[in-house]
Formats: structure tokens, sequence, C-alpha cells
């Protein structure tokens, strides 16, 4: 049994000096900072500490820090799925490691040709012409798609008439910001009592200044969109372009294609759908996949095969939005996303999704008597199910999913998507067993059995970590994130 | 939830105090209540012209950010300036201290197309 405690910040176990390794006496002579680099900051503190005390405290951190690696991480919408470590085993290969984005590409041709390789195969798993990796982020990589959609209509004299983007009401947040970024007006189609896009709406709002439509599939209900390629066939009448978002590919990988029903453009989360690192902030991979009509726009310098095969760096894009990243994006997620693809292979590509959306649905029927689904129909890889029931118990679905860190598990997305009343959005992913999908429903189960026999037990939740609720208005409207001595006895030297 | 009977509401939660000319504008109990806990409050400039239905601002919540129409047009004339150290007066007294806006009516006909207390109480069920 591991016993959580608080642990200091690593500047309050700092005690002046103290060293944590012996330097070389310098052999050179001694400049003085100031002169050499300006004005140097004396306020500055630095923790001292040995080297045991350290390691400690980085230990202890990682004993109270909750990842894939501890514990099931149903959060909705972000596909924690787990990520083998033959893609940490790869991606530290010293050829990759020790590659300078800078050396002549001629001694690079085995990392370009990881690239290429892992573009072929994204885009023949998404249906795809064309495929660029520089973008290093989902949002990064939604907004390089509203760039070379703008562009695209720009090159057809088209770029000041179409100022409208359309988004569903259901949408990531990203979206509509994505669209602002570039420079659009953002209008908002309804979905309907189904789930689905309400396309009389959206027939509404279609005309020749609409620049593109913006939807999410499967949609952030977890809901496949049956409608899409007559929503796709829909927008193209009016000269419009349609973007997939990417977020929810984990329920269409080696199944069903998104370049197939219709869209012109897609991001992809390598770091979601293909186990590159995901929390602690990635760092991501947001491809993007775009059919040969938004080719000539995409980020230079391009990866591109040769009539050969061999792969090259096409810098001559005079039409291109520019580079989006510096470089190539996060290289070495190429190297782990190809790894990922590779160790499945083809024939196993397809039972990504098919676990993912059966785990979903698992997790749907076994709790269809304490928390309804939203939408009463199949699900994809998620399923959005509603605590709206216990809000007259002054139970909201807050309160449920801290009481579940008590539990032992992540809690899930909450109050997403935002037209589901007390949204409880659960995500499995295809990486879990029936045994923890079984555990996770149990425990869930007895603390909706909670809530309605002692709701007001379960405000104060959780109990059992290092901190218990926390104030999340005062963390906001007050944010500390800066340690301060507490008297200048605290600052060495 | 409470919906004081003199007011008058919109579909997207704000509620309307007519005095004379003027209209004092906030969000209801159920909004507040659905939103949790206020954290900032975008408002406008006085002096801005608002047509019935515009984005007047945002409201941000521990949970999401929406944004506040304005259920008649008209000239903000005076905005709620303590909720900005104090946007919590938004969850604590929605139709008191947590008012956002005060807009000088063009045309109070457009009250007509509001819901009152029992209209808008209806669309809260279910």
């Amino acid at each position: 049994m591991i016993t959580k405690t608080q642990e200091p910040l690593i500047f309050e176990k700092s005690v002046s000096g103290r060293i944590g390794c012996n330097l070389p006496v310098a052999d050179t002579p001694e400049v003085d900072l100031s002169e050499a680099v300006g004005p140097v900051r004396k306020e500055v503190v630095w923790p001292e500490i040995g080297e045991l005390d350290m390691l400690r405290h980085f230990t202890n951190l990682s004993r109270i820090n909750y990842g894939i690696e501890v514990g099931f991480y149903p959060l909705g919408s972000c596909t924690m799925k787990y990520n083998p470590k033959i893609n940490e085993r790869t991606a530290g290969l010293s050829g990759f490691t020790n590659t300078h984005p800078m050396q002549p590409e001629a001694t690079a041709k085995g990392f370009l040709e990881v690239y290429a390789s892992c573009m072929d195969i994204l885009r023949e798993l998404t249906g795809f012409d064309e495929i660029t990796m520089q973008p290093v982020a989902g949002a990064h990589g939604e907004m390089t798609c509203l760039m070379i959609i703008k562009a695209y209509h720009e090159s057809h004299g088209e770029g000041e008439k179409r100022k409208y983007v359309l988004c569903p009401d259901s949408a990531h947040g990203t979206n509509p910001a994505s669209a602002a970024r570039c420079g659009y007006d953002v209008k908002t189609i309804p979905t309907g009592a189904d789930g689905n896009t309400d396309i009389a709406a959206l027939k509404a709002m279609l005309n020749d200044e609409v620049a593109a439509f913006m939807v999410t599939n499967p949609s952030t209900l977890g809901l496949f969109e049956p409608n899409i390629s007559e929503i796709c066939r829909l927008v193209h009448e009016v000269g419009g372009q349609v973007f997939c978002d990417g977020a929810n590919m984990n329920a269409m990988v080696g199944t069903t294609r998104p370049g197939d029903h219709g869209f012109d453009c897609m991001h992809l989360n390598l770091h979601k759908t293909f186990s590159t690192p995901h929390g602690g902030g990635g760092p991501g991979c947001g491809a993007i996949g775009l059919k040969s009509h938004l080719e000539p726009f995409i980020p230079g310098p391009a990866i591109k095969r040769g009539e050969d095969g061999e792969p090259y760096l096409d810098r001559n894009r005079p039409l291109s939005v520019g580079r989006v990243s510096g470089f190539f994006g996060q290289s070495l997620m190429a190297v782990r996303a190809l790894t990922y693809l590779l160790a499945y292979g083809k024939q196993g590509m397809s039972a990504i999704s098919r676990y993912s959306v059966l785990n979903a649905n698992y997790v749907k029927a076994r709790l269809k008597g304490v928390l309804p689904a939203a939408h009463d129909r199949p699900c994809m890889h998620e399923c959005v199910l509603t605590a709206k029931e216990y809000k007259k118990l002054g139970v909201r679905a807050l309160d449920l999913s801290k009481r579940l860190i008590d539990y032992g598990f992540h809690p899930p997305t909450n109050y997403f998507p935002l037209i589901v009343p007390e949204a409880f959005m659960i995500e499995p992913t295809e990486t879990e067993t029936k045994e923890t999908l079984d555990k996770f429903c149990d425990a869930l189960i007895a603390i909706c059995e909670e809530a309605r026999s002692e709701p007001d037990k379960l405000h104060d939740a959780p109990f059992t970590a290092i901190v218990g609720r926390l104030d999340e208005a005062a963390a906001v409207k007050n944010l500390d994130v800066r340690w301060t001595p507490a008297s200048t006895a605290d600052v060495a030297g | 939830m409470a919906v004081p009977g003199d007011l008058k509401y919109t579909k997207s939660h704000e509620w309307v105090r007519v005095d004379g000319d003027v209209a004092t504008i906030g969000i209801t109990d159920h909004a507040q209540s659905e939103l949790g806990d206020v954290v900032f409050v975008d408002l406008p400039t006085p002096g801005r012209m608002l047509s019935a239905g515009d984005s007047f601002g945002t409201v941000e919540s521990v949970k999401t950010v929406s944004d506040l129409y304005s259920p008649v047009g008209g000239e903000v004339t005076e905005v709620n300036e303590t909720l900005g150290a104090r946007p919590e007066q938004v969850n604590e007294a929605p139709y008191e201290g947590g008012w956002l806006v005060r807009v000088r009516m063009a045309d109070d006909g457009e009250l007509g197309g509001l819901m009152d207390a029992n209209a808008y109480e209806s669309t809260l069920e279910g």
C-alpha cells in the first residue's frame, strides 16, 4: 500500500550550499556573465539539493501522478489508449535522435523514408490523396486545413465572397476558434433530436458565401453521421469545402475512410489515434489529409516520393500557405506512429475500430440502468451518457466523476458536448480488457447508488486523493502558479 | 429555480427588467445553475448600439464560455462594473446584484416577442 502524501516543491527542500554533483574545476578563464550577455537577473532562485533527495522528489511526484500506465483513463474525446513501448524503442534509435533538421537532405534519406512510409499508410487509411505531418497539434491541423481552404478559395477569386464557416452546435470549441483565427465568421448548425446534423437547418444556411463546413464524424455525441455523404454533396453544391475533424478517427480506422465519404480534408491526431504520447501535452502531431485539389496549398517543404519511389523534399511550392511549424513538425512522432501502424499491420488495423466501438457499447449497455445514453442508439468509440436524473437529488455529473477518483479511476469527460445536460462522456479505447471495464462499471453503479442514499457525501469527494475537492472557481479567478520564497532568508546566495 | 413573475425572458436564458425605456438585462437562475461557478464576465463598453439577438458579451464559468444575447435593441447605457471583482454575484443573485447591462431601448415593441415567467418556466421542464 502506497501512502500518498503531499510532496513539497523542490524549492521548499532547498538548503543553501547543498549540491547534487561536483562540476570539474574550470580550465578556461572566468568571464563576467553580465559583461558577456548583458544584464543578468539576480533574483532567480535555483533549488540546492543533493542527488538522492532530488531523485526522491521526482519519484514521489510520479507516485501521485495518474496516467494510463497506472489505471483506466476513460476521458471522452481524448482517446487515452495505451502507447506501446516498442514505439519508444524505435524513436530512441540513435539514427533518429542524432539527426539534425538542417543536415543535408541526402544524409537523412532514412528519416524521410519513415515520413513517406507513414504518410503512405495514412493516405490509404483515410482515403485522401495527400498528407502533411507538419502541424504539431489537433487544433493546429484544423487551422492548417482552414488556411488551405482559404488559399483555395482565394485562388479562385472567391476569397472575399466566402466569409462564413459552419460548425455544428456539438463541435469541439477548437473548430470555431480555428475558423475565427483564419478570419471567418462562424455560424452554428443545430443538432436534431436524433443526434444527427439538422439537414434542413444546414440547407437553409448554405449559400455561395460559405467557405467551409467543419464537422466531426463520428460526432462528439459518439454517433456516426449517417447523412455524411449527402451533407458533403450539399456543401459542394454551393462551392464550399468540407473539413472532417478527425478527433474521433479511432472509430473508423481500417473500417471506413473519410476520404470516401466526400470530405475535402481532415486532421488526424497521431497522439490519439496512432498511439504517440498524449499526456503532458505530447508533443503532438496533427497530421492532415487532403484531396488533390488542395495539394498545391499545403505547407512546404513537402515530403514527396519521386518517380523512382525515393522520398525527397519538394521546396518549389509557389501556392503554399507557408510553414506552419519549425522544420517538419515533431519528427519522432512519425517514427512512433509508423512503428504502431506496422506493428498492427494492414490485417490488424480494423481491430482498432472494432474493439474501440465494442468497448464503448459494452460500457453503455452495462450503465444503462444508472446513467442512460443521451441518444438511445448504438454508439461508436465513445458513449455520451446523461446524469440529469441525479440533479434533483442535488448531485451533479461532476460529483459522480470526482467520486470515481476514490475508486481508483480517472474521471470521464463531463459537460461536453454542451448540448447534453449533465454530460458524462466515456471513451474506453480498444486497449482495455473486459475485466477493467467491468470494474469501472461496477464502481460507477455503486457511486450512483451512493448518490441516492447519501447525496451530500458526494459533494466533498474525492476523499482518498492527496487533495480533496478543489475550488475550481478560485483557481481560475486567483491563478497563482509562481512560487515565492517565504522570506529573504530562503533565497540562496 | 427562481423565475420572478415581473420579468421577461428569452429562450437563451436572459431576463429583462423594464423601467421606462431602460431594460436591465441578466441571466436567469436556471442559466447560472447550468453554467456552474462564474469566474469572468466580459461586458460591452457603454455607448455600444445593439440589435435584438446580438451577442453583447460572454460569461465564463468553470465549465464553459457562453455568449450573452441581447433580448432587445438599443444603446448600452451602463454595465455592472462590480462583476469585474465579484463575478460570483451572477451565481449568488442572478436577478439582483448579478445584473449585466442596461440598455436604452430603441423599440419597446420588441418586448412583445419575449416570454413571460410562465412561458419561460415551461421551457425548463423535461
